[in-house]
């Protein structure tokens, strides 16, 4: 019952919030996001020995259930689109947003939709869901967004709508594998998967995976994501960056490496293979970004690149390193977005050649983009570097026979270039010539309680990782086994 | 069977109504209100279906009622009522003969029952021409409009040479199967040793049915026909006239040839591609949501063509509830389209900020025809898909579609960006009233009931 509060709350304060006007959205927003996160606490703080699961008859006939199902790695989830979506609220409260009522609506839609991806256990479902996730979104960037924000979201939208087709067009095809002909329960899809001939699970790898590639973003299916990053207004962007790039990931993890195990041990070279491109590509092209949005954009892909190798390489370690990293890269992206939405507001420009001097006239600034900007490249100490060394751990141990070393030195390849370009960004930004301000403050308040909350998170998980290693360790080795 | 009979009186009765009422509103009143009669007469009819098959021959076996069927005409006779409630307004200003309009609504009512039903190919062609002739009128109904006159012509034109074509094939098959019966055609007709003549009887029908449906390459009357007629009259030619083409389409093919599926279904496979590539590529070229909607109309037969393409059970289920999803939010588009002046992508600039209401039903209704879950049109393409990928030949055709379907996106959200992101001040060309309100509203909710829980609208089917 708890699990469908968590997507229904959202939803319905989602749709009231349409019917205010002014203010009262904004603080609807932050209340229903404070009930989410204490539900999702209350989730994933539940030993998962027996997973939570709430089902309801949906459309008998096409024999899918309205089920809900909660294991260690959806808890976590849960739990990360919670903060995440807390933390924007609140560092978002003291903007004016035109038509705030809308705006703050859309938000919270989006959040029920992800939630409800996270937390499917029937096919139909899940893909609804993972539906229902894009179009506020679709609609938060076209409106709210950049110049040439309407062309550049279209892009973004077909994109994901051509994968989400053809994840349905795989959907129905293994439905109708299962016993009785027609089942969407994740049990059924994943045992009549796994049971279909070679050759049938190579060729439906495809349909399935691409849906998920496209979302992570994986080279070469990412040519949206940058140009999306840098139109969408920073509260979309966050959401876009944090959680809906892992629902491409969990979605990898649930619904592909279980449901496929041939098809994924045929092509996964070739995922690993494109993954490496992708994380020295994204890096190379975040070198050479001076706007900022954009180089986080790309280091974000960089980052997702590793995940997804190390997620085909078949690795305990690995596969628990990626639910560790998928929660703190949440994290600290949010943290990086945050900063950068205030670099904006206060310089009046992302160029990080226009701009420097952070330390001297905005110090608290400086000092939280240090700290996140070092989580974000794995510094020890930071919760980057838990998740960075099992993925390491991983792509070592994983069976990758002999392309691992090679691809594992690649890898590595893209951390020194990730610490090249974070660093040149602190060192233009927070240093150098004091340039004028448009905005003379350092952080306010609800600035101050956005940032505080992450790097309480990054220096906590940063020392004693434990909670967060325990809590999805068991989901892990499900999946390898 | 008492709703043809009924169908048929009513149809006179409004005839009589234009002799005797004056006021144009309370004609389309009447007809309101006989709409609402038809539809309880076909509740009674599905009511009194006899499960037993024999019980369920009519007409010295002229026709024959099943469950789906009847349930068919149920859905349609209810599309056909939300359709004179929303454009009710609208029938009024196309001309003076406002009552003559819904007698052909009436009477095409009463060919669609015949085609949902008919268990002879004479019924059949019967059901046709009842069908098609009331269209014609419909389409030339705009008498001092030129454009609507073309339509009219070329419409009446092109479909006598169909008609031909469908009377040709019927003579062939005549000829291999001596009889005219579709259940016995089934069992004369052996697939390993099959009379030419019946292969061409069958591809005459095809045809002649392809132009019915507008698949390509039949299709080159639909546009300008659909963009000559007066709109609330395409509303109604694009929706349930088209889905009452299918019906019978999937009920021959069904019925009579289902087992002689290897010899034709590649040439309907590549119709349907064919339908789907022409009606989704050229729909992004259109600068008129009007004209954007007839080759939307064409893609989304293509569509359709799956539920004929599979022979199995789930064939019903898809082009029932496609029929339904696809008529509720064409028709509530269509009634969107009527309140405007100007029907280009410009003409909606700014609607949002003007009617929001307006807007966001106008948005369901488009996320409903462009396939997103939770609305009807998600739920049709999942039950068509369903059906064709059950089939399981025909992977190819399904992510082709696929394809095409992403296509959809770019017109269809064309219209939403041009609602919600562009500035600009569309002229109306009536005033929104609290009735239309409701309407739509009430449209938008079964659009998303469809989606939500379709298995309200296969009543067990």
């Amino acid at each position: 019952m708890i699990l469908i509060l968590l997507i229904v709350i959202p939803l319905l304060s989602g749709i009231l919030s349409f019917a205010i006007k002014g203010d009262g959205a904004k603080t609807l927003g932050i209340i229903s996001s404070m009930v989410s996160l204490a539900l999702a606490a209350y989730v994933s703080g539940t030993n998962f020995s027996q997973p939570i699961s709430y089902s309801h008859e949906w459309i008998p006939m096409l024999g899918t259930q309205f089920s809900l199902m909660a294991d260690g790695m959806s808890g976590m989830l849960v739990l990360l689109t919670a903060i995440v979506t807390m933390v924007v609220m609140i560092s978002n409260a003291n903007k004016e947003t035109e038509n705030a009522g809308a705006f703050y609506g859309f938000m919270l839609l989006s959040q029920a939709g992800l939630m409800g991806v996270f937390l499917a256990a029937d096919a139909l479902v899940f893909y609804v869901f993972w539906e229902l996730a894009l179009i506020p979104v679709y609609f938060l960037c076209s409106r709210w967004g950049g110049e040439k924000r309407i062309a550049v979201t279209f892009k973004f939208f077909v994109y994901t709508f051509v994968g989400s087709l053809m994840l349905l067009a795989a959907l129905i095809y293994l439905s109708l594998q299962t016993p009785g002909l027609s089942s969407y329960a994740w049990a059924d899809i994943a045992r009549a998967g796994s049971s279909l001939p070679e050759i049938v699970q190579i060729r439906l790898f495809w349909l399935v995976f691409i849906a998920f590639a496209i979302k992570m973003p994986i080279f070469p299916f990412h040519t949206w994501q940058p140009d999306t990053y840098e139109q969408s207004p920073t509260p979309v962007t966050i959401i876009l960056s944090a959680l809906m790039v892992k629902m491409g990931l969990f979605a990898v993890l649930h619904w592909l490496l279980p449901v496929l195990p041939k098809g994924v041990a045929y092509w996964s070279d070739t995922v690993v293979i494109l993954s490496v491109i992708g994380i020295v590509y994204a890096s190379c092209i975040a070198i050479v970004q001076t706007d900022i949005k954009r180089l986080i954009a790309y280091s974000s892909i960089a980052h997702m690149g590793l995940m997804s190798a190390v997620a085909f390489m078949h690795s305990g370690v690995g596969m628990h390193g990626i639910m560790v990293q998928m929660f703190n890269h949440g994290i600290n992206i949010t943290g990086m977005w945050l900063i950068v939405s205030m670099v904006e507001e206060r310089w009046g420009t992302r160029d990080m050649t226009q701009m420097g001097g952070m330390a001297t006239v905005a110090p608290r600034m400086a000092i939280s983009l240090v700290i996140i900007s070092l989580a974000n490249i794995a510094l020890p100490l930071t919760n980057g570097f838990v998740g960075e060394f099992m993925l390491f751990n991983g792509l070592f141990t994983g069976d990758g026979g002999a392309m691992h070393i090679g691809v594992m030195v690649i890898a590595g390849l893209g951390i020194i270039l990730g610490a090249v370009y974070t660093l040149n960004m602190i060192q233009k930004s927070a240093y150098g010539n004091v340039t004028e301000m448009i905005v003379k403050k350092d952080l306010s308040v609800n600035e101050y309680a956005g940032l505080a909350i992450i790097i309480s998170l990054i220096l906590f998980l940063g020392v004693y990782p434990k909670p967060l290693l325990d809590l999805t360790a068991g989901v892990a080795e499900m999946i390898v086994r | 069977m008492k709703a043809i009979i009924a169908t048929t009186i009513f149809g006179v009765i409004m005839m009589f109504a234009g002799l005797m009422v004056s006021n144009k509103k309370s004609i389309v009143a009447i007809a309101t209100v006989l709409f609402a009669a038809l539809l309880g007469v076909n509740i009674w009819d599905l009511t009194a279906t006899s499960a037993d098959a024999a019980n369920n021959l009519f007409f010295n076996n002229m026709l024959r009622i099943e469950h789906y069927s009847m349930w068919f005409n149920t859905l349609m006779t209810g599309c056909t009522l939300l359709y004179a409630l929303l454009m009710g307004k609208e029938i009024i200003k196309v001309g003076i003969h406002v009552a003559e309009y819904f007698a052909l609504i009436f009477f095409i009512l009463c060919g669609l029952y015949l085609l949902s039903t008919y268990n002879n190919m004479l019924m059949m062609f019967i059901g046709i021409e009842i069908l098609s002739i009331p269209q014609y009128i419909l389409a030339g109904s705009d008498k001092r409009n030129l454009k609507s006159s073309e339509a009219s012509l070329k419409y009446f034109l092109m479909g006598s040479f169909t008609t031909g074509i469908l009377l040709m094939g019927i003579t062939l098959l005549y000829g291999a199967s001596r009889s005219f019966n579709i259940m016995e055609i089934a069992s004369m007709l052996n697939s390993d040793a099959l009379n030419p003549l019946a292969l061409a009887g069958i591809l005459f029908i095809m045809i002649a049915f392809a132009f019915k449906v507008s698949a390509a390459p039949m299709h080159m009357w639909t546009p300008d026909v659909y963009d000559g007629s007066p709109t609330p009259f395409t509303a109604y030619m694009s929706t349930v006239l088209k889905a009452a083409a299918f019906f019978a389409f999937l009920r021959l093919f069904q019925v009579s040839f289902n087992t002689l599926s290897a010899h034709w279904t590649l040439i309907l496979a590549i119709i349907t591609a064919a339908t789907l590539l022409v009606g989704n590529v050229t729909a992004v070229f259109q600068q008129s949501v009007k004209r954007m909607l007839a080759y939307s109309s064409i893609a989304q037969a293509g569509f359709m063509l799956f539920a004929v393409l599979a022979v199995n059970k789930f064939a019903w289920q898809g082009i029932i509830i496609y029929a339904a999803a696809y008529s509720v939010a064409t028709i509530g588009l269509f009634s969107v389209l009527v309140k405007l002046k100007d029907f280009t992508y410009d003409g909606f600039n700014g609607l949002a900020k003007k009617e929001p209401f307006l807007a966001f039903t106008a948005s369901i209704f488009l996320f409903s025809l462009a396939g997103i879950p939770l609305t009807g049109g998600f739920m049709a393409k999942y039950y068509v898909l369903l059906a064709v990928v059950q089939q399981g030949q025909l992977m190819w055709l399904v992510i082709f579609a696929l394809l095409m379907a992403a296509i959809s996106v770019f017109y269809y959200f064309r219209v939403i960006i041009a609602m919600y992101f562009k500035p600009g001040n569309p002229e109306m060309s009536s005033t929104l009233t609290t009735g239309d309100k409701l309407m739509l509203g009430i449209t938008c909710a079964l659009v998303i009931l469809i989606g939500v829980a379709p298995q309200l609208f296969l009543n067990g089917i």
